[in-house]
């Protein structure tokens, strides 16, 4: 199967206009030692019928959320993800649209831009949101970028109990930035302030998360006057989904907040494509990485919207960029605000207090099934880690036997953690689902 | 003028209901970390908010809408079916942590891919994980540097990148600690080779080449750029981003180069959703590999397919996990459908490319008179000189007749560009359709130029102020003290600047 519209008699017809016999005219440029001499050793093409065939086959060797109960998180989570969502984004004119340079042609995107900016704001209490970064792990290196123009300093904070993969990325950025990457420890699974307060001298910014990976719930606040008394950018990596219940981060002075997309309007889909969400107090305006839109006016006075402070970007700055983003992740943040919007305040809100009770309730269960939470003195949000007194993958495959995957094994990441769980709750597990948890994790 | 949604809002309206587990309490949360004041997110019915977004998409333009020749942006049709398989529970619903075993389909499907992607390119091993074309560049560029740096050669800081690159390449250099040495074009529109060879030196640790460029032209002396790379000790990389020309045709491996990267959301169809996602994975010679992000998606002896961490000489990770997996599943089904008829894609990309240039060349200036492959560059030179009419000007014409317009200012070495890709999948009909209008207004520009500096005359908005935005920069709703337009007219100030690619 092929997606080719010529017949025979439009490729002569073509061919006579050009002056050509054939085709291979136009690829006499290509010095004859680098032409490809033999056909691309693939597979022949499959029908369209076949081809669904074949990918549902594969599909169906996944065990998906719909499977399997889980209890999986670890900084994607099985949040419901409404129909609303998905009729929108099959909407052609925003699927198979590129990115919107020419605003004429564009104004249905750039004005969901604009919405998603404001949400993004709003969740977050800060002035400027740009249109998205790949994910959640690469706008904290594009956080540190900032942070490094905006300070001149050369070292970077992050803590410990921040997602690994985020400091994998910033690590792995931070050689071509050349900034050097300073881990906190967590103690208990909370990040000590005073420790923060000493670790962020002379850094370019501090970044933490909010709940942290464990689910626990920092003293954010502290942590963010613990950067800003040396000096360092207050980055906070939050779950939108948190910030119905939880104060944003630009409420007790942080600098940046970013953060993963996934837990608002987007599918789990294997890791991506998602979003990362980058949002900033106004004085980091002309240091923003990614697309901006901004509102204007059009010839005839009336209200329109383009991409803006173009100046900052690759295409017109080159190796002066702030960034060399190109491609974003428009959809998925367009996803992100459908889903916003369906929720509103009270939906998000809601959905937070649904996760909270669910994951309190799971928290009580274990412990009365004799299992211990690992940091039992402190307050969690929709996610906790509980041990389980054996290698943590051991206690994955039994759970998973009887149809339960139980939750993250820690050990993966923390050494010490080697018996201990990540256990996600979010809205759509049960109390019924949760009940049968604590009875597959005791035996 | 459409309302904003947060216009549309009414207090205690909403769409969502959201699931309370009775008999179930909600722990208070330590008041200093509680939430004071809600965010004002839109508050409203659900079957407004699907209006509203319905309405948006009519004010917005996609391949599915029509022509959309944006130059090196190759937007090709969208196959329906990959949208349907894409949402199959097995892949849409599956956690990125599922255990291997509770994986097999998605690994295999992406080692599938790996596998295609280097005979595609020519080259031995693949790294899915980059989410974007400019992703692949910076991800390429730490793999450079893991090498050198492996090899003890620190020296080498510098990059040669032409100066008809795409603004990423040295953007992504910049961003690797690595600085530009730029080279020019020579009236061919291959690379200067004279220039380059004064240019590589015991510090140059790469070069960043488009190939075809982003004049559309294929490097004559490719094999010439080769040697004196490789003869210097230094790295080549390749920037996939016209990779649609050369599919089964040229691979680049074979032509010299180490690193590739290839944008899956140009070549194999992933649709670009308004400005993303995309999809950047990186190929590579055997040599590079050890350096490659983690985890490596591997076959293991037993058949079964797994996650490989343990590379101890790794750059590390760039995205989370495996990379954006939606992306690999349309990808994977575009490139089955095809199989090795993926020749055939490129020859008619490059039959439609030649076709619409033979038509245009004698209304617009060429700069390159050549056959071009996937995609060429004219110039409106020639009607800015004698009518003051620019590549804006026709760009915002082609609008009224209903075609998105090329990508303009692009190239930046040719004045007045407008750089037009009409990839494979376009029927004669609708190429014919564009040429006529580009003609019409090529007539226009001398007998109505006002048409044209006024379009476009059809779209919801006239032509937008984008210095007052770049000024004023206003990129958040203000509810109460949100400005409104008092209907003025204004000047509509917008930036001659590279609008595309």
């Amino acid at each position: 199967m092929s997606y080719l519209s010529l017949t025979d008699a439009d490729r002569e017809a073509m061919l006579a206009t050009i002056g050509v016999d054939s085709v291979d005219a136009f690829f006499d440029q290509i010095p004859p030692g680098v032409r490809f001499d033999r056909e691309l050793d693939l597979e022949p093409p499959l029908s369209e019928q076949e081809l669904v065939a074949h990918l549902e086959e594969l599909a169906a060797r996944n065990v998906d959320t719909g499977r399997e109960v889980s209890f999986l998180g670890a900084g994607i989570y099985d949040h419901y993800v409404p129909a609303l969502v998905d009729a929108v984004l099959s909407r052609g004119e925003f699927l198979t649209a590129y990115t919107p340079y020419q605003p004429e042609m564009s104004q249905g995107i750039l004005q969901a831009i604009f919405e998603y900016q404001t949400a993004i704001c709003e969740l977050t209490g800060m002035d400027v949101s740009n249109a998205s970064g790949y994910d959640g792990t690469t706008v904290a290196a594009d956080a540190c970028y900032v942070a490094k123009h905006a300070t001149g300093r050369a070292k970077v904070v992050v803590t410990e109990a921040t997602n690994p993969q985020v400091r994998q990325v910033v690590k792995t950025y931070a050689v071509g930035f050349g900034l050097e990457v300073v881990e906190v420890p967590h103690r208990d699974g909370v990040t000590d302030p005073d420790e923060l307060r000493g670790a962020a001298e002379d850094a370019a910014c501090v970044i933490f998360q909010q709940p942290n990976f464990f689910g626990c719930l920092e003293a954010a606040p502290e942590l963010a006057a613990a950067a800003n008394d040396a000096e360092a950018l207050a980055i906070a990596h939050v779950d939108p989904i948190s910030l119905g219940l939880l104060e944003a981060p630009g409420n007790y002075g942080c600098a940046l907040a970013i953060g993963e997309g996934q837990s608002a309007g987007n599918h789990q889909s294997y890791g991506g494509p998602h979003y990362g969400f980058l949002a900033a107090r106004s004085e980091f305006v002309r240091r923003m990485p990614g697309r901006i839109v901004g509102e204007t006016l059009d010839a005839a006075g009336e209200r329109g919207y383009v991409l803006t402070l173009q100046t900052r970007e690759q295409h017109i700055r080159r190796e002066k960029a702030t960034s060399n983003i190109t491609t974003n992740q428009t959809l998925l943040a367009l996803a992100g605000l459908v889903h916003l919007s369906w929720l509103g305040p009270q939906g998000l809100r809601e959905t937070g207090e649904t996760c909270l009770a669910l994951a309190a309730y799971a928290k009580e269960r274990l412990t009365a099934a004799g299992v211990s939470l690992a940091f039992p003195k402190q307050t969690t949000f929709k996610e906790f880690a509980v041990r389980v007194g054996r290698p943590a993958r051991d206690a994955i495959r039994e759970a998973r036997a009887q149809g339960i995957h139980p939750g993250y094994a820690l050990g993966r990441d923390y050494h010490v953690l080697d018996d201990a769980l990540l256990v996600a709750v979010t809205e759509k597990r049960t109390r019924e689902e949760i009940d049968r948890l604590a009875e597959v994790l005791a035996a | 003028m459409t309302k904003l949604i947060y216009e549309r809002s009414q207090a205690g309206r909403r769409a969502s209901e959201i699931p309370r587990p009775e008999g179930l309490t909600v722990p208070e949360l330590p008041s200093e970390l509680r939430r004071a004041e809600p965010p004002r997110l839109p508050e409203l019915a659900e079957p407004e908010v699907l209006r509203h977004f319905t309405e948006l998409s009519t004010r917005n333009f996609g391949i599915d809408t029509g022509f959309y020749p944006l130059g090196s942006c190759t937007m090709k049709y969208n196959p329906r079916v990959n949208e349907r398989i894409v949402a199959l529970p097995g892949f849409r619903d599956l956690h990125p942590l599922q255990e291997e075993e509770g994986a097999q389909g998605a690994l295999e499907l992406m080692w599938r891919l790996q596998e295609i992607l280097a005979e595609v390119t020519g080259l031995d091993a693949v790294s899915l994980q980059p989410a974007a074309g400019s992703q692949g560049e910076l991800t390429g560029l730490l793999l450079v540097r893991a090498y050198f740096d492996e090899r003890g050669d620190t020296k080498r800081r510098k990059v040669v990148i032409p100066d008809t690159a795409h603004g990423t390449n040295p953007a992504s250099v910049t961003m690797a600690g690595y600085e530009v040495t730029p080279v020019a074009t020579d009236p061919r529109g291959n690379i200067d080779v004279d220039d380059l060879r004064e240019k590589v030196t015991e510090e140059t640790a790469a070069l960043m080449l488009t190939n075809p460029s982003t004049l559309g032209l294929f490097d004559e002396n490719i094999e010439e750029i080769t040697s004196i790379f490789h003869g210097a000790g230094a790295l080549m990389y390749y920037d996939g981003a016209n990779l649609n020309a050369v599919c089964g045709i040229s691979r680049p491996g074979d032509m010299g180069f180490d690193i590739v990267h290839i944008n899956l959301h140009k070549t194999f169809s992933q649709p670009h959703g308004g400005g993303g996602p995309g999809g950047g994975p990186i190929a590579v010679r055997k040599t590079l590999e050890p350096f490659l992000p983690v985890p490596a998606v591997i076959r293991r002896d037993d058949g079964s397919f797994g996650l490989d961490y343990d590379r101890p000489q790794t750059i590390g990770k760039v995205r989370a996990f495996t990379g954006p997996f939606g992306v690999f599943v349309r990808s994977y089904a575009f490139i089955r459908s095809y199989g090795p008829r993926l020749r055939e894609m490129s020859e008619v990309a490059v039959l439609n490319a030649n076709y619409l240039l033979a038509r245009l060349k004698d209304a617009y200036d060429l700069p390159f008179d050549r056959h071009c492959m996937h995609e060429f560059v004219l110039s409106a030179r020639t009607l800015k000189r004698e009518h003051g009419i620019t590549a804006l000007d026709v760009a915002k014409r082609l609008m009224d007749y209903g075609f998105h317009p090329p990508t303009i200012y692009f190239p930046l070495i040719v004045p007045e560009a407008l750089m037009v890709e009409p990839t494979e999948t376009e029927p004669k009909e609708i190429l014919d359709a564009f040429c006529e209008a580009m003609l019409v207004i090529a007539r226009e520009a001398v007998e109505e130029p006002e048409l044209l500096k006024k379009a476009p005359h059809n779209r919801p908005v006239r032509r937008l102020d984008e210095v007052r935005a770049a000024k004023r920069a206003i990129v958040k709703y203000g509810f109460d003290e949100h400005p409104a337009p008092n209907g003025e007219p204004v000047e509509p100030r917008q930036l001659e600047a590279q609008k595309g690619a």
